[in-house]
């Protein structure tokens, strides 16, 4: 392999590597686009309500909005603490 | 009823306003009076791409204002007397621009006019909302970089969701994808993104490539939109780009880059 294809192959993979980033990014950006403006909301107000219950903190719950061709489906996950985490 | 194209972005120095300049002249030389307006207030430019800095007298934000009609504010165009130029106001104050005061301006000119070319600022802030709000096509200007395909993207968001159109449930705004700035070669060599990538990323209807060209800072110097410039290959790109949005049938060029003796031979042109 002479220099000058060393300097092409990893060039190519300069574009390639640009393509992959915007795809996964432009993803991610369309469908936080489409997701309904209540959600930050509903999110807000679900922590209040199981926190009575359970000692969670902002991270442990997670809720995503999925869109398909036929459907839209509102999916909630919430990671429990420890046993001995748990409040009265 | 004239037709309302909006040449948008989100990034900044593109080449927005070089493509407005050439897509109105463009539309003018094709028969169609066209106007073109800069809405990029308080960094008035189209004026000197269209080389007609030395003629306003007054602009957009005046005629809003009611400070000047309509017909004292358009400039007409040295080379073409079907196209007319509405300069942006140099005036500091960003809300200078009102929904309503462009939405009466762009309802006026349609009376008279077939197509009105809005040359959107950069960001999306309100001189941008404001160019696209009224929009029925969109050019949206990407340079085949990241940051720039991702701003596009955005803008795409915004088209769909914040124009006239997606407010009031009509059909949505025909968005088309010009690629400028395009160097074959580079994309030959993997430093660039294709036009293909690009396409992949935003799925766009492709109107045209528009090469990376040296042309286009003789025309900006001279005043004479790039399109006029026959023989120049971005002039030759945007005459392309405006018999396809007429609806004639042009093959892409200035993918591939510089023909070689192969594809001289085999019929390029
Ligand atoms: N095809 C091209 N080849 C080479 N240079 C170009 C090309 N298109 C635009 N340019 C150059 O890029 C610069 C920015 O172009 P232009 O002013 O049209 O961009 P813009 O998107 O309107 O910028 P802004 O966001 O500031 O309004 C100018 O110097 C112009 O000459
Ligand atoms: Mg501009």
């Amino acid at each position: 392999m002479s220099l000058l294809d060393y300097f092409r192959i990893s060039k190519a993979s300069s574009a390639s590597l640009a393509k992959e980033r915007l795809q996964i990014l432009v993803a991610h950006e369309r469908s936080s686009r489409n997701q309904p403006s209540y959600l930050p909301e509903l999110q807000k107000e679900l922590l209040e309500v199981i926190r009575k219950y359970v000692n969670v903190g902002q991270e442990a719950i997670s809720v995503n909005f999925e869109q398909d061709d036929n459907q839209e489906t509102l999916e909630l996950n919430i990671v429990l603490p420890d046993y001995h985490a748990k409040t009265p | 009823m004239a037709r309302i194209i909006v040449v948008t972005s989100g990034k900044g120095g593109v080449g927005k306003t070089t493509t407005s300049a050439a897509i109105a002249m463009g539309l003018a030389k094709k028969g169609h009076k066209t106007a073109v307006i800069d809405f990029d207030v308080g960094l008035r430019n189209l004026d000197l791409i269209m080389g007609c800095e030395r003629r306003v007298v007054y602009d957009f934000v005046n005629v809003i204002n009611g400070e000047a009609s309509l017909n004292q504010a358009l400039i007409r165009d040295k080379n073409c007397n079907l196209l007319y130029i509405l300069p942006a106001s140099q005036t500091r104050d960003k809300d200078a621009l009102s929904q309503e005061g462009v939405g009466k301006i762009l309802e006026d000119l349609s009376k008279d006019f077939k197509y009105i070319v809005c040359d959107s600022p950069a960001g999306i802030e309100k001189g941008a909302h404001l160019a696209m709000y009224f929009a029925d096509d969109a050019f949206v200007v990407t340079n085949p970089e990241v940051s720039s395909v991702r701003d596009s993207d955005r803008m795409l968001g915004i088209l769909a969701s914040k124009s006239r159109r997606a407010e009031q449930n009509q059909e949505p705004i025909r968005e088309y994808l010009l690629l400028s700035r395009y160097s074959p070669d580079r994309v030959k060599l993997g430093e660039m993104l294709s036009v293909d990538d690009v396409q992949e990323i935003l799925s766009l209807h492709l109107l045209g490539v528009i090469p990376e060209s040296k042309s286009v800072l003789n025309a900006s110097n001279s005043g004479i939109p790039v399109i006029l410039d026959e023989k120049s290959d971005a002039g030759q790109a945007y005459v392309d780009i405006v018999a396809r949005y007429l609806g004639e049938d042009k093959p892409h060029r200035f993918i591939d880059g510089k023909k070689g003796l192969f594809a001289k031979l085999f019929g390029g042109r």
